[in-house]
């Protein structure tokens, strides 16, 4: 560790000295997601393995370096996983990269039950910033108000503040039973049915609505899974169909997800009203994410999500891609520039990624 | 600027019910729940308008003068005592919940709004507000996201952060900031995350976005007890383990139980070591398949005394010790401490017995009740406010408890705050870099640092002091930049 590290922060002050860009990238899996990425790669496998994992306190740490395979792998040995049911988005995926992604799957807008997003399942940090130090943030408690919540900062920071070197997740155990029901329905009827449903105490796990048919997995204690199909009806989907289609959604290799035209992710309030956008849709989230295909005007999906409360995002594909994410207001624009000064002065992490100004 | 000019430049901002400028008006701010810290503040300021507060925080920038939010004044930390040459500001008459959206099971709301308030004007829509700090009758929604407040269904429900959408604020120089958004996440760094839990050093707090849970349709607690408190401590990294999330795990030890037990008649078994309240909510189905798994669980761990609530009423009544732990606390003894480190479940039973031995050394009783599910632990020292000896004996106790939780690989504080409190402590549970850090990611919210100075980051010197300074190969970073 000490040789590995001592290389690492040698390698990170010439690059601040050089202000030599750095591209943190480690098996490449989401280099589609983000501003164009640039700079010399620095790869973080060489930092892998898993600190600790002790099950009754549902809670893992590991090097940032690790497959996010194997991670999955020891947990599920245990009937435990991680809540936000995170994309790989190919086999190269690490815990780093899926951290710094920010990227949560079809289980983090789950009802009832406190699922929560990658962001709100981050325990603990620790980062190599631009300035050569090593700093350790938040713990391995549920629990802990100590100083600002900095480890939280780094889920979905693309990589801008420094290179993660170790993380720790809250994890949870796997549901007892699982249960998928399909219904034909439109986008109105659907959006309708998701509102009246989640404001009940049903053990919605996910949905995903797309050429007419709303699909709703259950999650839960057997005879709640149950009792919550049988009240609901639809069509109950066979359990290996059921896991290959949410697979599919979660990882976009589902037959809605093929082809080159650029993917838009557009985050708005669970209750929001149709897109009412000429384009072939697949929502997510109860409602709170939808996907939207097709060229378009950046400034026209930004202003639609502006007006609903949300926000949009092109996720894959675009010309250009000058600008993938929604632009800040100034205020947290300014914000944003001061706090990558303090992590990273030199600008060398990601330059860019996540914004052209930082 | 002397202070009687800042005094008239306020009186101008500010009409005469809106501003408390003399000593007897100030006194009922010079604490927050934290009373062993006291401090009056150059003046108070109880805005009631949007504008009002921009103005007030354009006029403090300009003058280099401290601000010092404040919610409720519930707060167990002293995140909220007042700045000597500073300004109070109370937050209390932004207190109207803006809109409820049943649709989309969210509240908006203003930071004054307390936060039983929200679960009350949610309920006829079948939903509440999760977090449940024992002070939520009192405590206000903006002391929450300052303080990123738990409750006792965190394990299950989560803190603050898991259950708040948006937060509106102003920053330290009056501009108006939204972090996060109505959807489920926002463009950008997860600005939102730092701001919940920031204890009033970012942002002045303006609105809140919640959001609110379907209520369950029943709920049923089973009562514990155990012969020894490592057995109960094993007991829930047993439940954990067996893949159970209670909606609420509790541990009342034996002189709690005792303490509390003459006060609400909940029938505590006063023979056990250790009592668990071990709580199920959801469906009918849910419940039922729940209360027998943690049955088994609970007898599999040795548990010598088992009680399944069957009706509202005594599942209750089975709560009503733990709730009133802090009253009846402060009936058997002139003034209680309340601290609040975490650690790992499975070092709970190690704990309680490290903390009976202290009590042998500070010659101070510590009847503990916690959020055992957490690991978070709120040991309540007894002492005498009267007695200098007895109060110093106090905050050493308290501080050995947090010494002793960052030593079995915990936290200082689970839901509190560092506040003036646990600034020493701070110190050792993170090294010197985190920590200049932390004054960097104040710098870039508030670059004039005037908002809430001196609170949760402790400066060099005083580590220092503490005997808690780490520095590398001498040198000590940016020793130009001030420490506050």
């Amino acid at each position: 560790m000490d040789a590995l590290l001592a290389e690492w922060t040698d390698r990170v002050r010439a690059a601040s000295d050089r202000r030599q860009p750095l591209c943190i990238r480690a098996g490449g899996s989401k280099d589609f997601y983000g501003n164009a990425p640039r700079g010399e790669i620095f790869d973080p496998r060489g930092w892998q393995g898993v600190e600790s994992y002790e099950p009754s306190e549902l809670v893992i740490t590991a090097r940032a370096g690790t497959p996010l395979a194997q991670i999955e792998s020891l947990l599920a040995a245990q009937r435990q996983m991680l809540a936000f049911e995170p994309p790989h988005f190919g086999p190269g995926a690490t815990v780093g990269g899926c951290v710094a992604a920010g990227l949560s799957g079809p289980r983090r807008a789950a009802a009832g039950y406190t699922y929560g997003s990658l962001r709100d399942a981050v325990l603990g940090a620790r980062l190599l910033d631009g300035q050569g130090r090593v700093l350790r943030f938040g713990g391995t408690v549920i629990k802990n108000v100590a100083g600002y919540d900095v480890s939280r900062l780094l889920a979905g920071s693309l990589g801008i503040l420094g290179v993660l070197m170790d993380v720790s997740l809250k994890v949870l155990p796997m549901p007892a039973a699982e249960r998928t029901l399909r219904f034909e329905m439109t986008e109105q009827q659907a959006l309708e049915m998701l509102q009246q449903w989640g404001a009940q105490p049903l053990p919605l796990s996910a949905s995903c609505w797309h050429e007419n048919a709303l699909w709703l997995r259950l999650s839960g204690a057997a005879p709640a899974v149950a009792a919550s199909a049988r009240m609901l009806g639809g069509e109950q989907i066979d359990i290996d169909a059921a896991a290959a289609f949410w697979h599919g959604v979660r990882e976009q290799q589902h037959a809605w997800f093929a082809g080159e035209s650029p993917l838009w992710r557009v985050s708005v309030p669970s209750a929001a009203q149709p897109l009412n956008v000429d384009a072939p849709q697949l929502i997510e989230w109860g409602g709170a994410l939808r996907w939207l295909r097709g060229q378009r005007s950046a400034d026209q999906i930004r202003e639609r999500a502006r007006q609903l409360g949300g926000h949009a995002t092109l996720f894959r594909g675009g010309e250009g891609k000058s600008q993938v994410f929604t632009p800040l207001s100034a205020p947290l624009l300014a914000i944003h520039r001061r706090l990558k000064q303090e992590f990273d002065p030199a600008g060398i992490f990601n330059p860019g990624r996540l914004y052209a100004e930082l | 600027m002397a202070s009687a000019q800042i005094l008239d430049g306020l009186r101008r901002l500010l009409p005469p019910d809106c501003l408390l400028t003399d000593a007897e008006d100030t006194r009922p701010f010079e604490c927050d729940g934290l009373t062993l810290i006291r401090q009056q503040p150059l003046a108070v300021a109880l805005p009631r308008t949007h504008e009002q507060l921009v103005q007030l925080l354009r006029f403090c920038h300009a003058h280099g003068l401290p601000v010092v939010p404040r919610g409720a004044g519930t707060g167990l930390a002293g995140s909220a005592v007042p700045h000597p040459q500073g300004l109070l500001l109370s937050m209390a008459r932004f207190d109207r919940i803006i809109s409820m959206d049943a649709r989309s099971r969210t509240a908006v709301v203003q930071p004054g709004v307390r936060n039983l308030a929200i679960s009350e004007a949610a309920k006829p829509h079948g939903l509440y507000y999760a977090p449940d700090p024992s002070s939520q009758i009192a405590c206000s929604i903006g002391g929450n996201v300052a303080e990123n407040s738990g409750g006792v269904h965190c394990l299950k429900y989560g803190l603050t952060l898991h259950n708040v959408l948006a937060v509106r604020a102003l920053t330290s120089q009056g501009e108006e900031v939204h972090f996060g958004s109505g959807a489920l996440d926002a463009p950008g760094l997860d600005l939102l995350a730092l701001m919940i839990g920031s204890e009033g050093m970012l942002a002045v707090i303006t609105q809140v976005t919640v959001r609110l849970m379907p209520l369950p349709r029943l709920a049923r607690c089973i009562m514990a007890s155990f012969a020894d408190v490592e057995h109960a401590g094993n007991a829930v990294a047993a439940l954990i383990a067996a893949g159970i999330i209670p909606a609420g795990l509790e541990m009342l030890d034996q002189q709690a139980a005792q303490l509390v037990e003459p006060f609400v008649n909940a029938g505590y078994d006063l023979d056990a070591a250790a009592i668990l309240l071990c709580e199920s909510d959801g469906t009918p189905e849910e419940v039922q398949d729940e209360i027998l798994a943690m049955r088994a669980v609970l007898q599999g761990a040795g548990a010598t005394r088992l009680q399944i609530s069957d009706s509202e009423a005594q599942r209750l009544r089975f709560w009503s010790g733990r709730k009133n732990a802090f009253p009846a606390a402060g009936r058997a003894a002139p003034a209680y401490y309340c601290t609040d480190g975490t650690i790992p479940r499975r070092h709970i039973g190690r704990m309680l017995k490290a903390i009976q031995a202290m009590q042998q050394r500070y010659g101070l009783q510590c009847p503990n009740v916690f959020h055992a599910g957490d690991g978070n632990l709120h040991p309540l020292v007894l002492f005498d406010d009267g007695d200098p000896d007895s109060v110093a004996r106090a905050e050493a106790f308290g501080a050995e408890i947090l010494e002793e939780s960052l030593r079995l690989g915990g936290s200082i504080t689970g839901e509190h705050g560092v506040g003036m409190e646990k600034l020493n402590q701070m110190c050792t549970q993170f090294e010197r870099g985190a920590l200049d850090a932390f004054a960097g990611v104040k710098g870039a919210f508030d670059p004039a640092g005037i908002l809430n100075p001196g609170k949760v980051i402790p400066t060099l010197h005083r580590c220092a002091e503490y005997g808690r300074v780490r520095v590398s190969g001498g040198q000590v970073p940016h020793p130009e930049l001030p420490r506050f």
